[in-house]
C-alpha cells in the first residue's frame, strides 16, 4: 500500500472518526451532565457555558445526549456488520467455492434479498420481532448480507482458480483449510472496504429507524431519535437539531471517506 | 513398482466424447526418474492431474492407475485428499503462481506437515529448516520469514520442491519445474532434484517439452503424441519412432551450422480433428497408406525398449 500524504480522504476521515471515536471513549468516564434527568426550568436553553449545546425540551443536556448517543450509533454499526460481515461472507464463500446447485440456489436468494427495500425489510421486521436496539441490529446486519456475499463469492470465483489453490490441494489440504486458511485471507481487502461502507450505512440505518420510533426507546439517547424530537422546535432551538444531524453527517461522512480511500489502495 | 497407468482415457464433454489422452500405459519403478515428453496440448499434464485426481469435473476416465496397491481411480474423496502430499506430492511449473502470496515461505512447507503428520509447532518449524537447507537454501532462519515475492525464481522453486517433498512421498511429478526458470537456476534444480532423488530413494515423474534436458535426468523415457504414447526408451540415441527421431532433428545442434533448422511439417491435431490410424501418419515423413487406417500397437521392441509405428517391426 502506498500512502500519499496528501491523501484528503485518509487525512479528513481519520481526523473526523478520531474524533468521533475519542468523544465516545470519554462518554464512557465522563458526561458532563445527565442524560435523563429533567429539568423544566432549563428547557430549550440556547448553547451557554453550563450546557455548550444547549438543552433540550425537557432541559436535558444536548453535548451528554450527543455522546452518549455515539455509543449507541457505533454498537448498531459493530453489531450489524458484525451480523452482516460474518454470514454474508460464509455464505459468499460457499457459493463461489463449490459452485453448481449451491450457488445458484444462495445467489436467487441475495438475490431477492436485493431486490427487497431494506429499510422496508428493517420495518416489517421490527413489527414482527418487536421494538427494541437489539432488533434493529438484526435487521440492519439482515440486510447488508447481500453485499458481502456477492463481494466474497466474486472473490472466491477468481481465487480458486490460481495454481496456488491448486497447490495448496496438492499438499492435501481439506476445502475447509483451503477456503478459510488460503483464498479468504487474499479476498479481503474488497470486503473490509465493504464493511466500513456499511458501517456507515447502518449507523444511517439506525438512526432513521429511530427517527421513525422503532429503534432506540426513550429515554436513552439515538441520534435519529433526538433529531425526529427535535424537529418541532427547530424553528426556536435550532441548535437541538443541528447537533445530532452534524453527528450523523459527519459519522457517515468520516466512515465513507475511509472507505474510499480503502477502495482506492485496495491490492486489486 | 511404484506406479502403474494401465490403459488410461480422458475423455472431455460427454455427448461428443472428445478424446484427450488415449489408453496410456506405463509405469515409474521405485527410485526412477521417469520422463514424459510431448508437445503442448498432447496430454502430458492431464496425466498428471489424473495422477492426483484433480482433473476438472466435465473430464471423464476410464483404466486404472495403481499407486502402492491401490486403485488411485477408485479412492473417494476423503481417502484422496490423504494421499496427496503424503505419498505423491507436486513440483509446478511456475512457483511464484503456486505459492500463496500471503503467507511466509516457510509456513507453506510447515503446512504440509501440519496436514500430515502429528507434529508439535516447534518440530514442524525444525523440520521445516532442515528440509529448506536440504534443498540448498542459505540463510535459513531469514528465509522460512519471507513471503514468495521477496526471493528469486530459483529460490521459490526449492521452496516447492521442499514443500514436495516434506512428507517424503513415494512419488514426486514434476510438471516442467524448470520452464519458467533462466538456464543456470535451470541447472541448478535439475541437479537438486537428481540430488533428492538419490538420496530419498522416492520416484520422479518428470514431464518436460524440453528433449535435451529430459535426456540427462531421466532414466527412462515416454514420448507423447496427441494423447498417445508413441515410445518409450531409456537412451534418446535408440529412439526408432519418426516422431521422435523428428524431435531430435528439431534440436539446434553445431553440426548443422548454416543449414536452415528442420521443423516438423504441418501441426498437432486439435482434439476433434484425431481420425483413426496413426495419430502422427499426417505430418510422418515415413507414413504409408496403411498408416492411416491402423493405429499401431505400442510393442516391445526390445528390452524396455517400446515403440508405436507400422514400420520398426519389419
Amino acid at each position: 500500500m502506498n500512502i500519499k500524504v496528501k491523501d484528503h480522504n485518509l487525512i479528513i476521515g481519520g481526523v473526523i472518526l478520531m474524533f468521533l471515536l475519542f468523544i465516545m471513549g470519554v462518554s464512557f468516564f465522563y458526561l458532563p451532565h445527565s442524560v435523563t434527568e429533567i429539568n423544566t426550568k432549563l428547557k430549550l436553553s440556547p448553547p451557554n457555558f453550563s450546557y455548550l449545546l444547549g438543552t433540550d425540551n425537557f432541559g436535558r443536556d444536548i453535548l451528554s445526549r450527543l455522546m452518549k448517543g455515539s455509543q449507541t450509533a457505533f454498537l448498531v454499526g459493530i453489531i450489524s456488520v458484525g451480523i452482516g460481515s460474518s454470514m454474508g461472507v460464509l455464505l459468499g464463500a460457499i457459493s463461489g467455492y463449490f459452485g453448481g446447485k449451491i450457488d445458484e440456489f444462495i445467489m436467487r436468494i441475495t438475490d431477492a434479498m436485493m431486490a427487497f427495500p431494506g429499510i422496508l425489510f428493517a420495518l416489517m421486521f421490527i413489527s414482527v420481532f418487536g421494538v427494541g436496539i437489539e432488533n434493529t441490529m438484526i435487521a440492519i446486519g439482515i440486510m447488508s448480507i447481500p453485499t458481502f456475499a456477492r463481494i466474497t463469492r466474486s472473490g472466491f470465483l477468481r481465487e480458486k482458480e490460481l495454481e496456488y489453490i491448486k497447490a495448496a490441494r496438492v499438499r492435501g489440504a481439506s476445502n475447509f483449510r483451503i477456503i478459510y486458511h488460503h483464498i479468504l485471507p487474499n479476498v479481503l481487502s474488497p470486503i473490509i472496504v465493504a464493511a466500513t461502507m456499511s458501517f456507515s450505512n447502518a449507523i444511517l440505518a439506525e438512526a432513521a429507524l429511530s427517527y421513525l420510533g422503532l429503534g432506540v426507546q426513550a429515554p436513552n439517547p439515538s441520534w435519529g431519535r433526538m433529531l425526529s424530537e427535535s424537529q418541532m422546535y427547530f424553528m426556536i432551538a435550532p441548535w437541538y437539531t443541528l447537533a445530532p444531524g452534524i453527528m450523523i453527517s459527519l459519522t457517515v461522512l468520516s466512515l465513507n471517506m475511509l472507505g474510499d480511500f480503502l477502495r482506492e489502495h485496495q491490492k486489486r | 513398482m511404484t506406479i502403474e497407468i494401465k490403459n488410461l482415457n480422458i475423455y472431455f464433454n460427454e455427448k461428443t466424447k472428445l478424446q484427450a489422452v488415449n489408453n496410456l500405459s506405463f509405469n515409474v519403478k521405485k527410485g526412477e526418474i521417469m520422463g514424459l515428453v510431448g508437445e503442448s496440448g498432447c496430454g502430458k499434464s492431464l496425466t498428471s492431474l489424473a495422477i492426483m485426481r484433480l482433473l476438472r469435473k466435465n473430464a471423464s476416465f476410464s483404466g486404472d492407475i495403481n499407486f502402492l496397491g491401490e486403485n488411485l481411480l477408485n479412492l473417494s474423496a476423503k481417502e484422496m485428499t490423504s494421499l496427496r502430499g503424503r505419498e505423491i506430492s507436486m513440483i509446478f511449473q511456475e512457483p511464484l503462481t503456486a505459492l500463496n502470496p500471503l503467507h511466509r515461505v516457510g509456513k507453506q512447507i510447515a503446512e504440509t506437515l501440519k496436514i500430515h503428520t502429528s507434529l508439535s509447532k516447534k518440530e514442524r518449524k525444525e523440520k521445516t529448516l532442515e528440509l529448506m537447507n536440504e534443498v540448498n537454501l542459505k540463510d535459513l532462519e531469514d528465509t522460512y520469514k519471507k513471503f514468495p515475492h521477496e526471493l528469486s525464481g530459483g529460490q521459490r522453486q526449492r521452496i516447492v520442491i521442499a514443500i514436495a517433498i516434506a512428507c517424503e512421498p513415494q512419488l514426486i511429478i514434476a510438471d516442467e519445474p524448470t520452464t519458467a526458470l533462466d538456464v543456470s537456476t535451470q541447472t541448478q534444480i535439475i541437479d537438486l532434484l537428481k540430488k533428492l532423488n538419490n538420496k530419498k530413494d522416492h520416484s520422479l515423474l518428470f514431464i518436460s517439452h524440453d528433449l535435451d534436458l529430459v535426456g540427462d535426468l531421466c532414466h527412462r523415457i515416454a514420448i507423447m503424441y496427441a494423447g498417445h504414447i508413441v515410445e518409450i526408451i531409456e537412451k534418446l540415441k535408440d529412439a526408432k519412432h519418426p516422431y521422435t527421431k523428428c524431435l531430435l532433428d528439431a534440436i539446434p545442434s553445431p553440426l548443422h551450422k548454416g543449414k536452415d533448422l528442420y521443423s516438423i511439417p504441418g501441426r498437432v491435431p486439435t482434439l476433434s480433428e484425431r481420425k483413426s490410424g496413426c495419430p502422427f501418419a499426417p505430418r510422418c515423413p515415413m507414413a504409408k497408406e496403411k498408416c492411416h487406417e491402423i493405429l499401431p500397437e505400442l510393442l516391445e521392441k526390445k528390452d524396455g525398449h517400446l515403440v508405436r509405428c507400422l514400420y520398426i517391426y519389419r
